[in-house]
């Protein structure tokens, strides 16, 4: 479905000759679907599951319902790692340049600043409880990220500051098939860290102190959650840019959908929810047959900013 | 013969805080013995809930040592303390769609595989639980669909499948009515009575944990003692609970009264 909606309308049968390896009767159509459509969904795929299951993990550690990878500052906190690199690269002596600016190079640099907004989010949620709060810090981070940037973007070259914009916009095409084997190994490894995390993850449903006194080393479970979500946001923000709302709202469709906080069902059903998510958000962003392609970015939001408001408005306890 | 399953010896409890310690109470020395119901009291702010945190093993004591089966707790890997020690807290639990048979079965973690699956001992323990605490009819309920005497019930069953010889409840009877302060009292009752083992609760229910408990722990600044209700009568002690002359305890009714 996904991959045959596009500025150029292909037929379904088509698109799965193509698939299949058998000739398309036009070659153009053939090389579209192979070296743009079929990446992208891909893309897609990998970033809806990553950044779903980000939020989930977020959700369940930070028990707040209003918790995820956007929402709480991490892509800023990956915006901030990705711009040192890109746009301060030229303070670098020049065989750094090239390692940092390695597709290896951006996600190191992502993960590593989601690592840290996440750490400061959490030493700041231990003083506060409350909700709300925590979102205001994380709106702060962010605040505090953009504004970095924008200091980082004054002392950079018009060349660096173009590829960083195009960059921050958001985008699930321009991926390599490189660039995509990089990306699902890091979603996979942040995915095998969450899978891992189940038992962990259900037993922080009654607390942190039920938890520890059923024995959870509740140390190494925060730290594991903690890498596997900065792994997950992290990765994704390096080669999809900053995506908004995804990652909080799919934990809520699949706990609303299946009625249930047990993580064994949870994981597996925001995977696939925020697979299914992220491929309408990118058929709509193509607005089928026509030439316009919104960003990635501006349709998730539209999607996702009301349903934030409709969770702040009906605040139940069911809203876990 | 009593099976002692915790014990303290001059135990001293308290903060370690910047100026040096501050220490709440000192010489601790308790018994807590199989098929035991002890209740924990004493004045706001003397000290029950880190008496409880420190039995518990989440606060290192301030000097003396905790023996859990002759072992002291610091031993214990957290996994091992939980297969011997199990805890109802006073804080509400987070939001979220756990039921009360999810919410019971999480008692088993400590017992369960890495990914968490329940094996048909498991799944014996959990219902057994459920059943010596009468709430089948609440077993696929949400958790925060029911009572709050209900819900203490609910946390006393996971408690009891996470199957400990020692169980250890912060105020399990605050915010309940009479009806189910007594209700709550009484379960805790027929399980150390059924199950042979060792419950340990702190509260403000004086007048019932007089009738209801088999040894009381009484904490004043001065001192922590252990006895039974019908002995601490004897002496007078309660009288010296609390620091106020209006407040005095009827050595005949068997409660407090207030000077007027």
């Amino acid at each position: 479905m996904n991959i045959s909606f596009g500025s150029i309308s292909i037929p379904i049968k088509e698109v799965f000759k193509s698939l299949i390896g058998e000739n398309a009767s036009k070659a153009t159509w053939q090389y579209i679907i192979l070296n743009y459509r079929l990446p992208k969904a891909l893309t897609a795929i990998l970033v809806g599951i990553g950044l779903s299951i980000a939020g989930l993990l977020m959700q369940t550690l930070f028990r707040n319902p209003l918790a995820g990878p956007y929402v709480l500052g991490l892509s800023s906190g990956s915006s901030l790692g990705v711009a040192f690199v890109v746009l301060g690269a030229s303070f670098l002596p020049g065989f750094a340049t090239s390692i940092l600016l390695s597709p290896f190079g951006i996600i190191i640099a992502s993960c590593l600043g989601s690592f840290f907004v996440l750490l400061a989010v959490l030493v700041v949620a231990r003083k506060l409880k409350d909700t709300m709060t925590i979102l205001i810090v994380g709106l702060m981070f962010s605040s505090f990220a953009a504004a970095f940037v924008g200091v980082l973007t004054y002392f950079s070259t018009a060349e660096q500051l173009q590829k960083f914009t195009f960059w921050s916009m958001g985008s699930l095409g321009n991926l390599s098939w490189n660039s995509i084997l990089t990306l699902s190994i890091a979603v996979f490894a942040g995915l095998l860290l969450s899978f891992l995390s189940i038992k962990p993850l259900n037993s922080l449903l009654l607390g942190e102190n039920y938890a520890k006194s059923l024995g959870l080393n509740y140390r190494r479970a925060r730290l594991i959650i903690i890498l596997a979500t900065s792994i997950l946001a992290g990765s994704i923000t390096a080669f999809a840019g900053p995506i908004a709302f995804v990652g909080l709202a799919v934990p809520h469709i699949s706990k609303l959908t299946f009625q249930t906080s047990n993580h064994s069902i949870l994981f597996w059903s925001t995977l696939l929810f925020g697979a299914i998510v992220m491929l309408i958000c990118d058929i709509l962003s193509h607005l089928p047959n026509s030439d316009i392609v919104l960003p990635i970015n501006a349709v998730t939001s539209i999607i996702g900013a009301p349903i934030v408001v409709y969770l702040l408005l009906t605040k139940s306890k069911n809203l876990f | 013969m009593e099976e002692i399953i915790l014990k303290t010896e001059n135990l001293e409890i308290g903060y370690i805080a910047k100026k040096g310690k501050n220490s709440l109470v000192a010489n601790i020395n308790l018994n807590l013995a199989k098929g035991k119901l002890i209740a924990l009291i004493g004045e706001n702010g003397i000290g029950k809930s880190t008496l409880l945190r420190t039995l518990t093993g989440i606060q290192k004591p301030l000097a003396g040592k905790v023996l859990i089966n002759n072992l002291p707790i610091e031993k214990y890997n957290s996994l091992d303390l939980a297969r011997n020690l199990s805890v109802v807290l006073t804080e509400k639990l987070p939001a979220s769609n756990l039921t009360v048979f999810e919410l019971v079965a999480l008692g088993r973690q400590p017992y369960t595989n890495w990914i968490g699956k329940l094996s048909e001992m498991d799944t014996l323990k959990i219902n057994e639980a459920i059943t010596l605490t009468q709430i089948e009819h609440l077993k696929h309920k949400k958790h925060f669909e029911i009572s709050d005497g209900q819900l203490q019930k609910v946390l006393i069953a996971r408690a009891l499948s996470q199957d400990t010889d020692l169980i250890i409840l912060d105020e399990p009877t605050t915010h309940l009515d009479l009806l189910h302060k007594v209700s709550v009292l009484k379960l805790l009752k027929k399980l150390t009575q059924e199950t042979n083992k060792c419950i340990l609760f702190s509260t403000h229910d004086i007048d019932l944990a007089i009738q209801m408990s088999d040894e009381m722990i009484v904490m004043t600044n001065k001192n922590i003692l252990q006895d039974q209700p019908c002995h601490f009568i004897e002496k007078g002690i309660f009288n010296t609970l609390f620091n106020d002359e209006n407040i005095s305890f009827d050595n005949l009714k068997g409660k407090f009264v207030v000077k007027n």
